[in-house]
């Protein structure tokens, strides 16, 4: 460690003022930032001293990401296998296919370890893909803005491929993270000034200017030619029965966006985000009580020509993106409320948008996404309201 | 009966939103949303005159303009549907102006924080699009009175949200290139897409 102190601090001094290297000094920022902690303290008055700062928090987020990523890559081989056998085939067209026959492991969804080998050929080349590319934008902006590389971008980076589907082409990520990376956040001047949340601008893009590849049945699933439905487009469908059983659903062995089946998951991340309190409570509860109430209703109110109405609560927890999306998503702490009764609010209509999506727009079979972004609009409004609220309430105690 | 008139009410705040579906009343949308305060105050102003203008152009449109519509006065095979435009401008501009004396009179803080922007609702195109979609889809009285008040409400709607958010952007430090209306066309943009939530819901 002393060794490699003594490197950063000979070479600091061409990236300072003056420097030859000076233009590049965000970068020097960024790499000891990551591998010392930075040696700045804050020189005017009034700081609070606390350990938790922009990178720990980052840190934080991530290290509660890891189950889903597991998960992800499990599932993602497992999905790929079952399919597999499911053809009949014994190999794929694919290139992670032919890297497992030369390992030698082999298409058996029974073997854990096989599955997540296969999985992780799957992701780890569309995160590579995400963080050279974003991080690439991330840099061009930091040199010529002058403002540091955050720690933000790891977070998005990671969440970015956990909402994609195996298959996507690795152009098409590279497409989308950049629109979410410049677009969705660098425009507004990086972190912590974006409105919208970078990942999901990146997929919503995606979304809409490349359906064929984000959406459908054929796209779920690491294998050619296999038609593999969702649950959540089974239940939409009155011509499929749904193939997997709730607690399929929940452990996340069904076919999806890579990191967003789990619930599991989702809850453990949520545990070690709510204890460190990083994320926000309010608005995962607020979420899962409008998400309750809305599908409640809707249950009650019924239909003979949409199922849809018929899915109860429990279910719309399991299915889908929600569970992602209301733990690691809606608690993004720059797009989401920051007043307390507006996270309530802000997650409770989260939850009535997302059941009101799935159930009465045939166009989208999962809301979430949408749903998300369609709040981080009205979070700013949302605050606006309770602040003057609170004021108002103040200026009456003193008024005579 | 009600359960209809609620959809269509939904369906043209949220589905079919003015500014955010089908980019109408864009110059007041991106001109007057840089405080809540006045947006909401212009957004309650469109809403009022939406409200007015469309029920009104409909009668206007029904009982005068449409084919054969002055049979009633004993005037048959007269199609005056080519005054159409002229005509709803003119309803607008009239109601514009009744609107604009009483703000005058009675809020005069509102009336100053919208100035020019109040006589230019005359020529808002989310306006003049309400009557203009009416005539096209053939509404009756009340489905225009609901549509007129919807539109408009859509329409406020997400020029209070923008203006929401440019206020938290004054925080931001957008690029010297971007500042001002070039970040804020961005920022519709976004919101657009957001606001694709609700295509193809069918109600």
């Amino acid at each position: 460690m002393k060794f490699l102190k003594n490197i950063f601090e000979k070479q600091e001094k061409h990236f300072h003022k003056g420097g030859k290297l000076e233009k590049f000094f965000p970068l020097f920022e960024a790499t000891e930032s990551f591998m010392f902690t930075s040696g700045k303290v804050t020189s005017t008055s009034s700081h609070v001293r606390d350990g938790m700062d922009l990178k720990r928090m980052m840190m934080t987020v991530v290290i509660a990401l890891i189950p889903a990523v597991l998960m992800a890559l499990y599932n993602t081989g497992l999905q790929a296998n079952l399919g597999l056998q499911q053809l009949g085939q014994t190999t794929s067209s694919h290139w992670q296919a032919q890297v497992i026959e030369w390992l030698g492991i082999g298409h058996d969804p029974s073997n854990i370890l096989g599955n997540m080998i296969f999985g992780a050929l799957y992701f780890f080349p569309v995160y590579i893909v995400t963080l050279a590319v974003g991080g690439f934008w991330e840099v061009v902006f930091a040199v010529i803005r002058k403002h540091e590389v955050a720690e933000g971008f790891l977070v998005t980076s990671l969440l970015f491929p956990l909402i994609l589907p195996p298959n996507i082409p690795y152009w098409q990520v590279a497409i989308g993270i950049s629109f979410g990376v410049v677009i969705g956040k660098e425009v507004f001047g990086g972190v912590g000034m974006n409105i919208l949340n970078p990942a999901l601008t990146a997929r919503a893009f995606l979304f809409f200017a490349y359906p064929a590849e984000i959406s459908g049945d054929k796209v779920w699933v690491a294998v050619d030619g296999l038609s593999q439905a969702t649950p959540l487009a089974q239940y939409a469908d009155t011509a499929m029965t749904v193939s997997a059983s709730w607690w399929d659903a929940f452990i996340g062995v069904i076919p999806g966006s890579m990191g967003e089946t789990s619930t599991l998951a989702c809850l453990i991340g949520a545990f070690i985000l709510i204890i460190s309190k990083v994320g926000s409570w309010r608005i995962m509860l607020g979420t899962l009580i409008g998400m309750g109430i809305t599908a409640f209703a809707l249950n009650l109110i019924g239909s003979d020509t949409n199922p849809m109405f018929g899915v109860t609560p429990m279910w719309h927890l399991v299915l889908g993106g929600f569970a992602f999306g209301a733990v690691f998503m809606a608690t993004d702490p720059v797009s989401a409320t920051m007043t307390i009764e507006g996270k309530f609010l802000y997650g409770f209509l989260i939850g009535f948008f997302v059941v009101l999506v799935r159930v009465v727009n045939p166009a989208f079979p999962e809301g979430m996404m949408l749903a998300i972004l369609f709040m981080n609009v009205f979070a700013p409004i949302i605050d606006k309201y309770y602040i003057n609220k609170n004021i108002k309430r103040r200026q009456s105690r003193y008024a005579s | 009966m009600i359960e209809h008139y609620l959809s269509l009410f939904i369906k043209s705040v949220f589905i079919e939103n003015m500014a955010l579906a089908f980019f109408l009343g864009m110059c007041t949308y991106l001109a007057v949303s840089k405080k809540v305060e006045t947006s909401l105050g212009l957004g309650v102003a469109v809403i009022v005159v939406q409200t007015i203008t469309v029920p009104v152009n409909n009668l206007l449109f029904n009982l005068v303009l449409k084919e054969d519509a002055l049979s009633w006065a004993g005037i048959t095979g007269v199609d005056l549907t080519f005054l159409g435009l002229i005509t709803y401008i003119g309803v607008i501009a009239a109601m514009v102006q009744i609107l604009e004396m009483t703000l005058d009179k009675y809020v005069p803080s509102l009336y100053n924080a919208l100035g020019i922007f109040l006589p230019l609702i005359t020529v808002n195109c989310a306006i003049l699009g309400g009557t203009l979609f009416m005539v096209e889809r053939d509404y009756t009285f009340v489905e225009s009175t609901v549509y007129g008040l919807g539109s408009g409400t859509g329409w406020a709607l997400a020029i209070v949200a923008l203006a929401g958010i440019r206020e938290k952007l004054k925080y931001s430090n957008i690029p010297p290139g971007l500042r001002g209306l070039g970040i804020t066309f961005i920022t519709v943009g976004l919101m657009a897409i957001a606001f694709m939530l609700f295509s193809g819901i069918q109600l």
